[in-house]
């Protein structure tokens, strides 16, 4: 909308001026670009479920049976199945009717992807807090260790601690390790401009091997009891997070999902209520302009890593407060869930809500994909249900960059037709 | 002139653009070895209606006619193809290829078709320019050239496709005044060869200066074409903008009282760690418009950076009041009473992405009301932006709206807004009115007029003469990186332009 003074403005839709008889094209790209913050992601998940599934297909089994397959292994069917249950009240043994059933084969299931959905809204907010300002943080991974390993050495040590104390000494201890370590690309960023994508990714081996060290054969935290496993001690009893839904044996869904949730809103009120969010948020859109504004680019770019990095070490924290309760060589080898943070943010355009909603997707996706969830007739080896769950991740990845390309294409086809948001002078 | 022949004409064009209708009826006519202005405020169709003839609009009613016949132009390429140039604002050249190769980019000569015959290339565009008299060397690399030079090669390019109508879009945005002066040069040429020329812009001298004919457009009409012959600034600014426009701000003399903002000696380094501030000693006392003329890059971004606290200082010192701030960080600065109008609004000025209310809030957020004890007060922050908005007459937008939706002119209302809102002792203007139409430049000058008389030191930089002569009640001229002459309001444009080249040095600097 470029207006002179005395010049015509676009006309703002009025409710009671009369609507004109077809909607131009200018207003259905209004429309969908207002409705592009919901369609695009939601699309762009779509469509990568329907390459993944002419990826299955091209194996010769049937997609639709491989997906409902993996459906049903959400637990999100849990849902709509409702009826007339009980359940128990927390601390009592009273019971009161509830709709669902909460001891359903379903119900475990969901108890899984929500056990993933917590962990994977940390690691994601871990990237979402960096991006808005305008850091790129690759380095949730090694953040994540860096909490986990703080977790599981405070919560292996001190037993007899009083249980409280003992979880939030652990979680705090977790989050200020994830902060520090996170905190290091930030200072480099701030002092001597070192790219903050290269040194989180080399703070991801620095992370990976000191856990390799820490917990390996011989390492100063590896078991004692257990001389020749390559792994930490164990959590102590009285230092777990206690379990909200399921079988305290069986990974039950834990407490820490409030945590997850709190960081939500947490992350929600600090980028658009408080003075440090408007800071990292000015300083993520425009730097040069934070800089002229009197604000300190080199501090928020610290703090914003730091919080970045705390939000990863609570997701480490939870995870072995929770329910794994030790770290092992081969945990720390095998662990991604501080990368697909990086899509749950980007799938969620790192706001709040979006990385709360897509956290429940890629939650659902890879726990959905678990071996035992795909039917067996569907692959010849169960792996290969592993690497779908992969493949889709990748594709949704593809699909994010894709779907910014058709906004853009969008954008320019319409310029070019005379339907962009600003009006040619 | 009258018995040339018309070359294009264009008939009744219309336009309408989702709640604007851009082009209403518009005639248009080109007759051949002329220059033809196109003259509007930003937003008033000119940009619209080139675009409809070089073929990326199709118009809504309307005919273009070119030699007489009635043709349909349906892409730039098909413009190309009946003889239509058109050099934008922002030049569309590969910055790592030769001259040469770019402007045969495209239609590439060959040997037996395939092998590109980069030889050939270079001879017939060194033939092009010397017939037509460009000083270009089609070896130079375009990312080592001027923009001076990088526009002459966009005119060459549209002469080698063996363009007869050149469409120009403001084509002196960019340049220093030299290099306008130079480009015209060059049109010059260009009209004794025949060629015809359509000029757009929005500043009224040099139409005044190049054209031969000039239309006004105005909210997308055609308001009246006229000879430049006896046309006047007045005369045209009136037509453009539809009533009278002051083009000399009108202000009483100044009455400077205690000097305000002191600087001493000052020493400062570019990006490149070269010296561009070179000694710079100067005061601005409360209530005067201190102004720096200068051709760009004689050190005055620098000392503006250097003043906000942007750009660390080599040595000397400079002070509001009493305050040395001369190691203050721009915080501290703004917060002993700095204004900053920065030279560049969307790099700086803005954070394009942030609404206006935030916008507004930039150096404040951070104090009370606006927020407290670390938690920001968003009602607050809309209130105030309401009531500034109102204030200071921004179109386009509310509190709430993105900054990045409106127009030049309004955003910087929005950030002059914000520099005056909270009382500075000093106000640092720095090219207030770059790229606004003539009615935006009226509303800036005459708010720095008001500010100067409600007791505000001023100091105000420009690459405008014409700027400095009419807001100023002192003239410094800066030249690499010293101040070389101290002038009052008499001087005449000459002399500072004398000045500004290095030419005398007859005054010495102030104290």
């Amino acid at each position: 909308m470029t207006t002179g003074p005395n010049e015509p403005t676009v006309q703002q839709p009025d409710a009671d001026a009369p609507q004109p008889p077809s909607e131009s094209t200018a207003d259905r790209l209004a429309r969908w670009q207002r409705a592009g913050g919901l369609v695009a992601p939601i699309m762009t998940a779509v469509l990568a479920f329907l390459a993944g599934g002419i990826v299955v297909l091209a194996t010769g089994h049937n997609p639709i049976e491989v997906y409902r397959g993996i459906w049903n292994g959400t637990g999100l069917e849990w849902f709509y199945r409702v009826g007339s249950y009980e359940v128990g009240l927390p601390w009592s043994d009273a019971k009161i009717w509830f709709p669902w059933d909460s001891s359903s084969l379903a119900g475990e299931n969901l108890q899984q992807t929500l056990l993933l959905t917590a962990t994977l809204i940390l690691t994601g907010l871990a990237v979402a807090f960096a991006f808005r300002c305008g850091l790129f943080n690759i380095g949730g991974q090694g953040q994540y260790f860096a909490g986990a390993y703080f977790a599981v050495w405070i919560g292996s040590s001190f037993a007899g601690m009083n249980g409280f104390l003992h979880i939030l000494l652990a979680i705090v201890a977790a989050g200020l390790a994830g902060a520090a370590f996170a905190g290091i690309a930030g200072i480099l960023k701030a002092t001597v401009g070192a790219h903050e994508v290269i040194t989180t990714i080399m703070l991801n081996f620095v992370a990976l091997y000191a856990g390799l060290y820490l917990f390996g054969q011989g390492g100063p935290l590896q078991n004692k009891l257990q001389e020749f496993s390559p792994t930490s001690n164990e959590v102590v009893e009285s230092a777990r997070l206690p379990i909200l839904w399921g079988d305290p044996f069986l990974q039950g869904l834990h407490v820490g999902l409030f945590l997850s949730l709190a960081a939500l809103v947490a992350f929600w009120v600090i980028i658009n209520r408080t003075t440090l969010g408007y800071e990292v948020r000015a300083v993520g859109f425009n730097p040069q302009a934070a800089r002229y504004g009197g604000i300190s680019v080199a501090r928020n770019y610290f703090l914003a890593m730091a919080i970045a990095g705390m939000f990863a070490g609570l997701a480490g924290a939870i995870d072995m407060l929770g329910w794994r309760f030790s770290i092992g060589f081969s945990d720390i080898q095998s662990s991604t869930i501080g990368f697909v943070g990086i899509a749950v943010a980007l799938l969620g355009r790192n706001t709040a809500v979006g990385v709360g909603l897509s956290a429940l997707v890629f939650g659902a996706l890879v726990n959905g994909t678990a071996t035992r969830n795909i039917p067996p007739e569907a692959f010849d080896i169960p792996e290969q249900a592993g690497n779908l769950s992969l493949t889709i991740q990748a594709l949704v990845l593809l699909f994010i960059g894709a779907d910014i390309l058709i906004l853009y294409l969008w954008a320019r086809t319409g310029q070019r037709l005379g339907v962009g948001r600003r009006a040619p002078s | 002139m009258s018995e040339r022949p018309v070359v294009l004409e264009l008939r009744g064009i219309t336009k309408q653009f989702p709640g604007v209708l851009a082009n209403d009826h518009v005639d248009f006519d080109l007759r051949r070895g002329e220059v033809h202005a196109l003259l509007g405020e930003n937003g008033a169709g000119k940009s619209t209606l080139m675009s409809i003839l070089y073929g990326l609009y199709h118009p809504d009613e309307g005919e273009i006619l070119i030699d007489g016949a009635s043709v349909r132009i349906s892409s730039p390429k098909e413009a190309i193809e009946r003889g239509i140039g058109m050099v934008h604002q922002h030049f569309m050249l590969i910055p790592v290829m030769t001259v040469a190769e770019n402007i045969v980019l495209a239609s590439e000569p060959t040997k037996a078709g395939v092998v590109l015959d980069l030889a050939s290339a270079r001879r017939r565009v060194s033939d092009l320019a010397s017939q037509f008299n460009f000083a270009i060397d089609p070896q130079a690399r375009i990312e080592n050239i001027s923009v001076g030079q990088q526009q002459r090669v966009e005119i060459l390019k549209a002469l080698y496709r063996r363009a007869d109508i050149l469409i120009l879009d403001e084509p002196t945005a960019v340049l220093t005044p030299q290099e306008a002066q130079e480009l015209f040069g060059i049109l010059k040429g260009l009209t004794r060869e025949g060629m015809s020329i359509i000029f757009i812009s929005h500043k009224l001298n040099e139409v005044l200066e190049i054209a031969d004919r000039i239309t006004v457009l105005r909210r997308g009409k055609r308001i009246e074409t006229l000879p430049a012959a006896g046309a006047t600034e007045a005369g045209l600014a009136s037509l453009m903008v539809g009533r009278e426009v002051l083009l000399r701000v009108d202000k009483t003399a100044a009455k400077p009282s205690d000097s305000i903002l002191r600087v001493e000696d000052l020493h400062v380094l570019d990006d490149r760690e070269l010296e561009a501030v070179r000694g710079v000693s100067l005061q601005v006392c409360a209530g005067e418009i201190v102004g720096i003329a200068g051709v760009d890059g004689n050190g005055q971004t620098e000392l503006i950076e250097a003043l906000t606290g942007l750009r660390q200082v080599q040595s000397g010192r400079f002070a509001v009041g009493d305050r040395d701030l001369t190691k203050s960080s721009t915080h501290r600065i703004l917060d002993a009473g700095v204004g900053h109008i920065p030279e560049d609004r969307q790099k700086r000025g803005l954070v394009l992405e942030f609404s206006l209310a935030e916008n507004i809030a930039l150096h404040d957020f951070d104090k009370e009301p606006n927020s407290r004890f670390g938690w920001l007060r968003p009602s607050r922050l809309i209130a105030r932006a309401t009531q500034l908005l109102r204030e200071f007459d921004v179109r386009g937008g509310v509190a709430q709206t993105p900054a990045k939706a409106l127009s030049g002119g309004n955003q910087q209302k929005v950030v002059v807004a914000r520099e005056v809102a909270n009382d500075p002792r000093v106000l640092i203007a720095a090219q207030p009115t770059r790229g606004l139409d003539v009615g935006a430049i009226e509303f800036v000058h005459r708010r720095l007029v008001e500010e100067r008389d409600e007791g505000r030191a001023v100091l105000l930089v420009s690459l405008e003469l014409e700027e400095i002569l009419s807001l100023s009640d002192r003239i410094l001229v800066m030249y690499e990186g010293e101040i070389v002459g101290e002038y009052g309001t008499d001087v005449t444009e000459e002399d500072l332009g004398v000045a500004m080249l290095g030419g005398t040095r007859e005054t010495e600097a102030v104290a």
